[in-house]
């Protein structure tokens, strides 16, 4: 017998026992209103108060995690402008430095073009000497008129012919001397050229000059915002951090894949140097876990390659000094190039094991020992192939270093922002989910003033009876009008 | 602090408890090769099984092949046996002169006749003498026969059997003329081999006949 069943009053007619159980109880649950009220409201207050005190400490966390965050963006945005700014104040010093350098001889050679420019200029401009005396005594000639006689004539006819040489000789030395002059000309073209590449060079150098006053100036104003703690700074300094955090996720997505690839490459030779038959697990073995160690020790060498060549800056190397640093630099280039002479030679490895699998199973398949097959250069590629893998990812995988810390930077902020809106998020759930408590304890008292409508409505109605009934006369006396008063009565 | 702490204690504890050297995951097969009358026609299959099985097995894993015939549970019926190498290379040198001598077992058996009276319980003992010094962590007895029992009057084999932690796996079991006839008797020879392997310990019974699908038996590992 159910429960059901047991307490029903005709348990052939349910309905009509509900309804009469019903009718019993109600008078009960008329009596018990109070403190069922009571018990839904505590209950509600139960569950309802530490909701919202846990959304008010999540809500005043995430206040005081994005007050942390902007702190800790400002102070990166600040970081990085200011190592840009350095570097281009490095840029400029050694542009200046190398330009000042050699700026006196560069002044000296454009001043020694210069004079030489002048001089040929001046050379070139030299007029051939005027003509001489004589032309005078000629031109007293040739104002003598040719009167018809026969002697005069002569004479004229002679001086003439004189003239004549004269004139072709001095004009062949005019001409002469004109050539001479254009050759001195010519002779200056290669320093105006010079002088003009120079200038060029200088013009140059100054551009260059321009261009980093000009970033350094636009750093500057970042600077300023970063300082000044805008809002606009923090958008555009978030904005930027989540573009790093993606394009450097990807970034070592690809260098994983990278890993991965050397990871097949070295892990079945391996097991010919730590032993094939070792196991850390059922499906891990110990020269996978070899061949991993490898390619992380790779990594590690990588990143401390890139620390020491100043290309990144994980780790505090400030109180290191600038031989240490260089020795920590070669160190790590040394065993980085053992590892990838490690991971050629292995690379050979893999082969031989593979074509000696290879065989094995053809054999196997065949029944009978098949014949080997001849080994041409052609089917040496895939070794030298591997052999070239070998050798070059170790050192792609060391430039990880770079997009790494990119990925740690940018992910303190994209973290802490995500953080920061999961704190938010849950605060919002926790208040949202207390009023919906606390609604439903104020729906859960209407439903149950409903179900017991019928003695509160007998109680409004007693109530109301009693509120219409005559009351009693007041015994308090009634205040005199003003008039009254005033008349005394 | 307290929270870093206990959660550097539980990393290590696991790292401690991956590397625990106690724990053996190598793999030990000890197959079976019933010789005895007609089955011992299906040796070339059985074979095959081997080569297979030489594939798939990783350094520092055991194999060994054994025949059945009248009375199994001696050393001199292990046809030939291995433990693998941790070197790959020596690995493959060894697998092809198990290949070699299998190749050889198999040659004579099909020029020979059969045994007369076929002792599997013999030679699932001796196998799980054999199993159980491999120390393997995955031992599997690989059982080549139809399943029918056949014993002399004298070979005693009517008691329990300890099969702790061994997978048994019955391949190719044939079907005899009788099982023809009554199909129950097949059926009823299979239940009463599971019963028995079950009742001695083996962690596992299967019987497979698709011989085209063994990497669905072999492949997994651990």
């Amino acid at each position: 017998m159910s429960l059901a069943e047991a307490i029903l009053i005709w348990p052939d007619r349910p309905a009509l026992s509900f309804l009469v159980l019903f009718v019993i109880a109600m008078p009960f649950l008329y009596v018990a209103r109070e403190p069922v009220h009571a018990l839904i409201a505590r209950l509600v207050r139960v569950i309802v108060n530490p909701l919202r005190l846990i959304s008010r400490w999540l809500s005043e966390t995430a206040i005081k995690m994005r007050l942390r965050n902007r702190e800790v963006l400002f102070a990166q945005g600040g970081r990085e402008v200011r190592l840009s700014i350095e570097r281009e104040f490095e840029r400029v010093t050694t542009l200046v430095q190398r330009d000042l350098e050699g700026y006196p001889a560069m002044q000296r050679k454009l001043m020694d073009e210069i004079t030489r420019i002048e001089e040929d200029y001046k050379q070139s401009g030299e007029v051939p000497p005027p003509p001489p005396e004589w032309v005078k005594a000629v031109d007293g000639f040739a104002k003598i008129k040719n009167n018809g006689d026969g002697v005069v004539e002569r004479i004229l006819a002679d001086i003439r012919d004189s003239i004549d040489d004269i004139y072709k000789k001095i004009l062949a030395e005019y001409r002469g001397a004109y050539q001479e002059r254009h050759h001195i000309l010519k002779r200056s073209l290669p320093f105006w050229r010079s002088a003009n590449q120079t200038l060029q060079q200088v013009d140059r150098n100054i551009t260059g000059l321009h261009d980093s006053a000009a970033k350094i100036d636009a750093n500057v104003i970042k600077l300023q915002g970063i300082f000044g703690k805008s809002n606009e700074t923090e958008n555009a300094l978030t904005s930027s951090a989540s573009t790093q955090f993606f394009i450097s996720g990807l970034v070592m997505l690809i260098a994983f894949g990278g890993a991965y690839v050397n990871f097949k490459l070295i892990s079945l030779p391996m097991s010919a140097m730590v032993g094939g038959g070792d196991y850390i697990t059922a499906n891990l073995r110990a020269a996978e876990v070899a061949a991993m160690v490898i390619i992380l020790f790779e990594a590690l060498m990588g990143l401390f390659l890139m620390e020491t060549l100043r290309f990144t800056n994980l780790f505090p190397l400030g109180n290191m000094t600038e031989k240490m640093r260089r020795y920590l630099m070669w160190a790590s280039l040394i065993i980085l190039l053992i590892l990838a002479g490690v991971e050629v030679a292995l690379a050979v490895m893999r082969d031989t094991i593979v074509a000696a699998d290879v065989a094995l199973k053809q054999t196997l398949g065949a029944g009978e020992a098949g014949a080997a097959v001849e080994a041409g250069w052609v089917t040496r590629i895939p070794t030298f192939g591997q052999m070239i893998l070998g050798f070059t990812l170790p050192f792609a995988l060391a430039f990880v270093a770079i997009p790494l810390e990119y990925f740690i930077h940018s992910g303190r902020i994209v973290l802490g922002a995500v953080f920061v809106q999961s704190l938010r998020g849950g605060s919002f759930v926790l208040r949202l989910g207390a009023n919906l408590i606390r609604e439903t304890g104020k729906l859960l008292i209407a439903f149950y003033d409903i179900v017991i409508f019928v003695p509160l409505a007998i109680e409004r109605w007693v109530k109301r009876g009693r509120s219409e009934e005559p009351k009693e006369e007041s015994t308090v006396r009634p205040v005199p009008s003003l008039e009254n008063q005033y008349m005394g009565r | 602090m307290k929270l870093m702490k206990g959660i550097f204690a539980v990393v290590l504890a696991g790292l401690l408890a991956a590397c625990d050297s106690e724990q053996n995951y190598h793999h030990s097969v000890y197959m079976l090769v019933d010789t005895s009358g007609t089955y011992s026609k299906q040796v070339g299959k059985a074979q095959n099984v081997v080569n297979y099985l030489l594939g798939t097995l990783q350094p520092g894993d055991s194999l060994a092949v054994a025949r059945v015939k009248s009375r199994s549970f001696t050393e001199r019926d292990i046809v030939a046996k291995v433990s693998l190498n941790s070197d790959p290379l020596q690995v493959n040198s060894q697998k092809r002169a198990f290949a070699e001598k299998i190749n050889e077992f198999a040659k004579t058996q099909q020029s020979g006749k059969g045994s007369r009276y076929t002792d599997i319980s013999g030679g699932i003992i001796q196998a799980a003498e054999f199993l159980r010094e491999t120390g393997a962590g995955r031992k599997t007895i690989i059982i080549f026969s139809d399943m029918q029992e056949e014993l002399d009057y004298k070979t005693v084999r009517d008691f329990p059997i300890q099969l702790d932690g061994i997978r048994i796996i019955a391949l190719n079991v044939t079907k005899l003329d009788t099982d023809n006839i009554d199909p129950r008797r097949y059926m009823d020879r299979l239940e009463w081999w599971e019963e028995r392997a079950l009742a001695a310990g083996a962690s596992d019974w299967k019987v497979v006949n698709d011989m085209e699908h063994l990497d669905r038996i072999f492949a997994k590992r651990g």
